[in-house]
């Protein structure tokens, strides 16, 4: 059919010839192929063996401890985050408490201040209603004495009137004196 | 040649044709098609290998991810047959392995020479593979090796049948290996060409025999896709294989 062919029918004539029509069988392409296969795969096998293979073993390496040391730091990571939210939350607590401290300490202030304040009012307030008792005392004291000089005069008046003579005034004012409650 | 006609000739496309001729000592050693396929593919391999080598930023590109799920692929299926000390094969399987899956699948692009079809390939690898595993096993285990062939727990009577048999499966080791896969990619791409041929002859033929062509290429397609999965699986027998005959040469009590 081509000019390939019958080139190596015509070669396949010269030497073994039994198989001329099959070519795999065709003894006389043997050392070419024996040749070129040890040539191209030593040329292979020196490559993969000596170069290529142990850089893409190295390259799957990498990945692996990278992908291995990258899974550890995320694993940190996570740890330090979670170190960190529980630092937080505990911060958050302590604020909390200190707040509600502060706050329970400003509350007793205001409420120690208004008794002192309160106390202090009712101290006064006491004081002036001392005051203003001894006040009634020697107003009531002066009335009473009061009462008891009228008295004495009206009962004197009295006297005075019904006996026609001006009365001791001594037993008038013991008289009176006598009978003044206590 | 061309014995089945000028539409369909099924065997054509294995045929070896010298690109550059070399002679060496009498022999032919000529830089032919079949050469050209095996550059390719060392390229492809080489190219790829050396992207994901060089990606070291962290996150992987495409490529990237091809070349370490190719790695990781390998390394998984040697670590699980062979163990941990089988990875010191490593290379060898790996470099088997890309070879053989990408040899397959560069040949199943149309008018492209597939290097696996031609059986002196697959038994040069089944051969390395198969000494090997002689050389390393008895470089390890010293006379231990040959306990392979001497399953324990067998009664003495029937042992010298169990032995032989033992030693005929090891002898037909790379028989099978490399039968396996050149009779896959042989017989897959026979298979492509003749119905893609029927495509063409059909059409070829008459207004109504037209019509009938999408049948054929149809099938086409089809198959197309099974010989997506055959280069893969091929790939991974082989190198499978390979594993598992190494696990002998370190391993050999059974």
């Amino acid at each position: 059919m081509t000019e390939p062919t019958k080139a190596t029918q015509t070669e396949v004539g010269h030497e073994a010839g039994g198989h001329a029509n099959f070519p795999p069988f065709d003894s006389s392409t043997f050392p070419s192929q024996l040749l070129w296969l040890a040539i191209t795969f030593g040329a292979l096998y020196y490559v993969m063996a000596k170069i290529a293979l142990p850089k893409v073993g190295a390259v799957i390496e990498n990945r692996k401890a990278r992908i291995a040391k990258d899974l550890n730091d995320a694993a940190a990571m996570q740890q330090q985050a979670d170190a960190a939210a529980a630092a937080h939350e505990k911060t958050l607590a302590d604020a909390r408490a200190k707040a509600l401290g502060v706050a329970q300490e400003a509350r007793d202030k205001l409420a120690a201040e208004s008794d002192l304040k309160r106390k202090a009012l009712e101290d006064e307030l006491a004081a002036k209603m001392v005051v203003a008792e001894g006040q009634i005392a020697a107003t009531r004291a002066q009335a009473m004495s009061n009462v008891e000089s009228i008295a004495t005069e009206a009962a004197g008046a009295i006297f005075e009137r019904i006996l026609g003579r001006p009365a001791d005034s001594h037993a008038i004012a013991a008289a009176v004196a006598s009978v003044k409650p206590t | 040649m061309a014995t089945s006609g000028p539409a369909i000739n099924p065997i054509e496309q294995f045929s070896v044709s010298k690109l550059v001729d070399v002679h060496i000592a009498g022999h032919d050693f000529s830089f032919t098609n079949s050469s050209l396929y095996m550059a390719i593919a060392v390229a492809i391999v080489c190219i790829l290998m050396m992207i994901g080598a060089n990606g070291g930023t962290g996150i992987p590109g495409r490529l990237q991810a091809l070349a370490e799920m190719a790695y990781e692929f390998v390394s998984g299926m040697v670590r699980s047959a062979a163990g941990e000390h089988g990875m010191v094969f490593f290379p060898l399987v790996f470099c088997l392995f890309m070879f053989i899956l990408i040899c397959n699948l560069v040949g199943l692009i149309p008018h492209a020479f597939t290097v696996t079809s031609h059986i002196i390939i697959t038994v040069s690898m089944a051969l390395l593979v198969f000494f090997t595993v002689i050389i390393v096993g008895i470089a390890k285990n010293g006379l231990h090796f040959f306990k392979l062939f001497v399953p324990s727990g067998v009664p003495i009577y029937i042992l010298p049948l169990v032995v032989a048999i033992e030693i005929i499966s090891f002898l037909s080791r790379p028989l099978s290996h490399s039968v396996r896969l050149f009779a896959n990619m042989l017989a897959g791409h026979i298979t492509l060409n003749v119905f893609g041929g029927f495509c063409v002859m059909l059409l070829g033929a008459g207004a109504v025999t037209k019509a009938v062509a999408v049948l054929p290429f149809a099938m086409t397609i089809g198959l197309d896709a099974l010989e997506l999965l055959v280069a893969f699986l091929q790939a991974y027998v082989f190198a499978m294989l390979t594993c598992m005959y190494l696990n002998d040469a370190l391993h050999p009590g059974h």
